[in-house]
């Protein structure tokens, strides 16, 4: 089966090929195979099946990798919107922050 | 048994020892206590340099089955853990692997259970049960929760090597280069899912590149269903009782023969609805058109609303069920998108860009077809 790829254009993950050493951590860590290495400095291949996770650029011992890291869950987004602790899922948000302090995400796997 | 087969690699890297980060006391005052022996699942214990460490098997008993199950239909799981700290799984030795898990127990049971006849020890992080990938996007499953059990469970006294085995999804919560610096420990990511450990480990720490692909196949969409169900049951309480008292009125015949009617109807439209949004389109996911999970929504929606109105055939020369046949058009596949969207926090590869971008438009249009359904509704209850 096709992997399943959310909407076009839209993520926020960037390469800073300058820092990049080629170590191929985030190769690694990358669950959606986004990531691609071509002479030990890595590029983005397939920008539309980043979920930004943010592993990466948690990994990155040289700062490369940048993505503004979340969960894509919209009932944590209405959460934060109406300034609720979720409970409908395990996506809770703090209000203060809702692109950063998720709990969500595959919620219930 | 193979754990000593990857000494060779735990001679490198023993770094001296960095002064603990400094949240690591301020944040909990409470000791970290080692986990409790009386556990269910305990099965045993193996000595450790500061008291008993837990022992469990690889085969779980019919009282984590049915904590799992009962987990997945969202029946005290925001308390289903285990203690955390380390565990002994089988009779490790100091050359076994570590493996670090979150306290999660479906994530926990499911560990041990991909590893019959291996002995490994477990090292549990505090993530508030909850599992490891969504604790690491919240960052409870993180580097600094992993250098602090680390410490606190004494593993450097247990075994010789420096090695650490995290599954792949805790990365977005832990940084493996300082966790190295600060506790001189390595961390190794190993496979997604826990069946591919058992095969990482004979591999020598290897993993194949599809075992580092999330995928979500069919199983994976339909554990999920109970608890997207779960989820509407106490909005449906309200909903339900309204709209069955909403369809008494009006119209030439009484009340409860109106509810009769139109209530029954309203009753399984609105079921309908929930069926779409909640279980067909989680099932159909890859088949369904367009990327947004609001448009797969309306895609199962709208045909089955219209299934269901077509299967009620309305004698259509009254406007009281133009009307309310119109209402429930706009209703179901609105409640279906609505509930879809809201399937993203449970899939595995939408992004916050990507879902606060559909809900620009998605949210307005669901709202909006919402009110105007229930307007309508209304509406047909004066004819």
């Amino acid at each position: 089966m096709k992997d399943l790829i959310y909407l076009k254009d839209v993520v926020t993950l960037r390469v800073d090929t300058d820092k990049c050493t080629g170590c191929a951590m985030c190769l690694e860590v990358c669950p959606h195979g986004v990531l691609a290495i071509d002479e030990k400095r890595v590029r983005i291949g397939n920008r539309d099946a980043c979920m930004e996770c943010g592993a990466c650029s948690r990994n990155c011992p040289v700062d490369a990798m940048s993505v503004e890291a979340g969960v894509g869950c919209a009932a944590a987004v209405i959460n934060g919107m109406l300034n609720w602790q979720g409970t409908a899922c395990c996506c809770s948000v703090d209000p203060n922050n809702p692109s950063a302090g998720k709990a969500a995400g595959t919620c219930c796997s | 048994m193979k754990a000593c087969a990857n000494d060779s690699s735990n001679k490198q890297g023993l770094l001296p020892m960095a002064p603990l980060v400094a949240c690591a006391a301020s944040d909990s005052e409470v000791p970290l206590r080692p986990p409790r022996l009386e556990q269910t699942f305990v099965t045993g214990s193996v000595a450790g340099p500061s008291g008993k460490i837990p022992q469990v098997l690889s085969v779980l008993k019919r009282l984590d089955h049915w904590g799992s199950i009962k987990a997945r239909w969202g029946v005290g799981r925001m308390h289903y853990a285990v203690d955390p700290g380390l565990y002994a799984l089988g009779s490790p030795q100091e050359c076994s692997p570590v493996l670090v898990t979150a306290n999660y127990k479906m994530s926990f049971d499911c560990l041990r259970e991909a590893l019959p006849g291996r002995d490994a020890w477990i090292l549990v992080l505090e993530t508030e049960g909850i599992n490891v990938w969504c604790a690491a996007g919240k960052g409870t499953f993180g580097t600094e929760e992993l250098i602090r059990r680390i410490t606190a469970s004494g593993l450097k006294d247990m075994v010789k090597h420096r090695d650490l085995i995290l599954p792949q999804l805790g990365a977005p919560g832990v940084a493996a280069h300082l966790v190295r610096k600060q506790s001189g420990f390595k961390v190794h990511y190993g496979p997604i899912l826990a069946r591919d450990v058992a095969a990482y480990l004979d591999a020598n720490l290897r993993a194949t590149a599809e075992m580092r692909r999330k995928a979500f196949p069919l199983r994976e969409r339909a554990v999920l269903i109970p608890i997207e169900i779960v989820a509407t049951l106490k909005p449906a309480m309200i909903i339900i009782p309204i709209l069955l008292l909403i369809s008494g009125f009006g119209g030439e015949e009484g009340f409860l023969r109106n509810i009769a009617h139109d209530g029954i109807f309203s009753l399984l439209a609105f079921l309908c609805a929930i069926l779409s949004g909640a279980v067909l389109t989680p099932l159909l996911l890859p088949y369904l058109p367009g990327r947004a999970f609001t448009s797969k929504g309306i895609a199962v929606g709208l045909p089955l609303a219209m299934v269901l109105l077509y299967a009620w055939g309305p004698d259509l020369r009254s406007w009281r069920n133009i009307l309310f046949g119109g209402a429930w058009l706009l209703l179901i596949p609105a409640l279906s998108a609505y509930l879809a969207m809201n399937f993203t926090g449970a899939s595995t590869y939408t992004s916050l860009s990507g879902v606060k971008r559909e809900m620009r438009w998605a949210l307005p249009l669901e709202i909006g077809a919402g009110l105007s359904g229930f307007a309508t509704l209304l509406a047909s209850r004066f004819f």
